[in-house]
This record gives structure tokens, C-alpha cells and sequence, in this order.
């Protein structure tokens, strides 16, 4: 029958589909065929909850990054330091 | 014998953001993070002679930080006149005695206990970040951290959408594993 309504997916496809939606970007039918991937697959459902888990923790700690143009600025700035410091 | 040794030429790409979430969680405000940040990269390079290899790098990186942080929080102080305590009064007639909004608690506001967990786990999450390899740390870092788009991410670092969900997955099973030491 899962052939037939092509519903059976393989596990790495599961992980796929379950990494894109920590970003939410897998459609509906996608999510579909991960939870009744995860209905009979226990290594996936394993997965699919330390991955959740991962994300909440990201989220939770709320860390950010420097901005690009920031970045670079530093990064120019820095090298010009460090050859400066070089050349004494 | 030094059994550590500065590479300051990668510096800015390993430790950057490292250190600016070490001093954003401190001080609050992104741009003296910045200004902080970049202060101690150039104090550190002048102080490279006295580094005596016993920490490792980022360790030397992060305690020059310290000091420069307890440096700021020392200047804003020393102004006297900012320290006192400013209070609004509400003038209005209609209005007197009601709760002034800003002083009102905050029910959602957190506990000083809760920050600081997610202080540290900022930390965890970037101690865990740096043991990646290269590229996996930086896919994982412009997708999760910053947020960006799959198409953006692809077009700049000129691999496929493909190629980005494998990278992303090792890069998940690894951080999972290990921040599961300490928070799972």
C-alpha cells in the first residue's frame, strides 16, 4: 500500500525533511510523511527529538553574532595592525 | 616551554563572535560590544610577546576581554553625575498616584538565574561551535545563528542546496552530541 500512495520514506530522507523544518521550510506534505516515517521508525524519532531539543536550546539562549559589515570592518582594521606590528 | 601558540591571523574568524556574545550578554548594547571586542583584539596583539603559552588562546583572549569590560563598567561610573538614580514623576492630574508604566513589574521578566544559565549556554554553544570543522561551523553559524535564507547561503559560499542540508546535518548531530553532556 505505501507503495502504491508513495507515503514510505527512507530514513535519511526522514532526517531530511526533519532538518529543513527546524528552519521551517518543509512543506506540509513533507511533514506528513516524516510523522508517519516516525510512527514506526525508533532511530528517527530519536533524531527527530535531539533536534528539536537543539533548536529550542538555540533559541533559548538567544546568541547572536557580530554583523557582516561589522565583521569586515574589524577584519580590515585588525590587519592593519597586524602589519603594522609585523613590520616593527 | 610554551605548549600554546597565538595565530592571531585567524583570530577575528575563530574567536569573533565567540567574544562578541561574551560581552553582549555583559554589557548589553551592540555597539560598545563591538567597540569592546575590537579593543581587545588590538590590546592582545600588542601583548603578544608577554603571552606565555600556559591557556590556550581563546582563554588569553576572553580575560583580556574581562579586564577591558570591568574597564567600561569603571569609566561610565566615574561619572558621577550619571549614577544617581533617576526617577520620572507623573505630573499629570488625572493620573496622579496611578502606576508609572515603566516601573510596573514586568511578569514576564526574567530571573537573574535564568540569564545567567543563558549566559552560559551561549558560551556552550560556541565552545561546541569551535570543535566543528571549519566550514561545518560556518554554514551552521549563517543558517542558525544569523538566520539566513538557503538560497543566500548557497549563492555566497557557491555550493548546492544539497550540499548545504548535508553540511547542516552533520553539523546538528555534532553540536547535539556535544551539548549533550552538559544540557539535554
Amino acid at each position: 500500500m505505501s507503495k502504491k500512495l508513495n507515503i514510505g520514506i527512507p530514513c535519511s530522507e526522514a532526517n531530511h525533511v526533519c532538518d529543513k523544518s527546524q528552519y521551517r521550510e518543509s512543506s506540509f506534505w513533507e511533514k506528513v510523511k516524516l510523522n508517519i516515517h516516525l510512527l514506526y521508525c525508533k532511530a528517527c524519532r530519536e533524531y527527530t527529538k535531539k533536534n528539536i531539543k537543539l533548536s529550542t536550546i538555540i533559541t533559548k539562549s538567544k546568541v547572536t553574532c557580530m554583523d557582516k559589515k561589522n565583521k569586515e570592518c574589524l577584519k580590515s582594521e585588525f590587519e592593519k595592525a597586524l602589519k603594522d606590528n609585523n613590520v616593527k | 616551554m610554551p605548549n600554546h601558540l597565538l595565530n592571531p591571523d585567524k583570530w577575528i574568524d575563530l574567536y569573533a563572535d565567540y567574544l562578541f556574545n561574551y560581552t553582549i550578554s555583559r554589557v548589553n548594547d551592540r555597539e560598545i560590544a563591538q567597540d569592546l571586542v575590537q579593543d581587545t583584539f588590538l590590546a592582545a596583539l600588542k601583548s603578544m610577546k608577554n603571552f606565555k603559552g600556559e591557556a590556550n588562546e581563546r582563554t588569553w583572549l576572553i580575560s583580556i576581554l574581562k579586564r577591558k569590560i570591568i574597564d567600561y563598567y569603571r569609566k561610565i561610573n566615574s561619572n558621577k553625575g550619571k549614577a544617581e538614580v533617576r526617577i520620572t514623576s507623573n505630573n499629570d492630574s488625572e493620573t496622579d498616584g496611578d502606576w508609572l508604566e515603566e516601573r510596573v513589574a514586568d511578569p514576564f521578566d526574567k530571573t537573574a538565574e535564568d540569564t545567567m544559565q543563558n549566559t552560559e549556554l551561549g558560551e556552550a554553544i560556541f565552545k561546541c561551535l569551535s570543535k566543528l570543522p571549519e566550514k561545518q561551523a560556518e554554514i551552521f553559524r549563517m543558517k542558525t545563528i544569523e538566520g539566513l535564507e538557503t538560497e543566500d547561503i548557497c549563492k555566497e559560499l557557491n555550493i548546492t542546496s544539497s550540499n548545504l542540508w548535508v553540511i547542516i546535518h552533520r553539523a546538528r548531530t555534532a553540536m547535539a552530541s556535544c551539548l549533550k553532556e552538559n544540557w539535554f
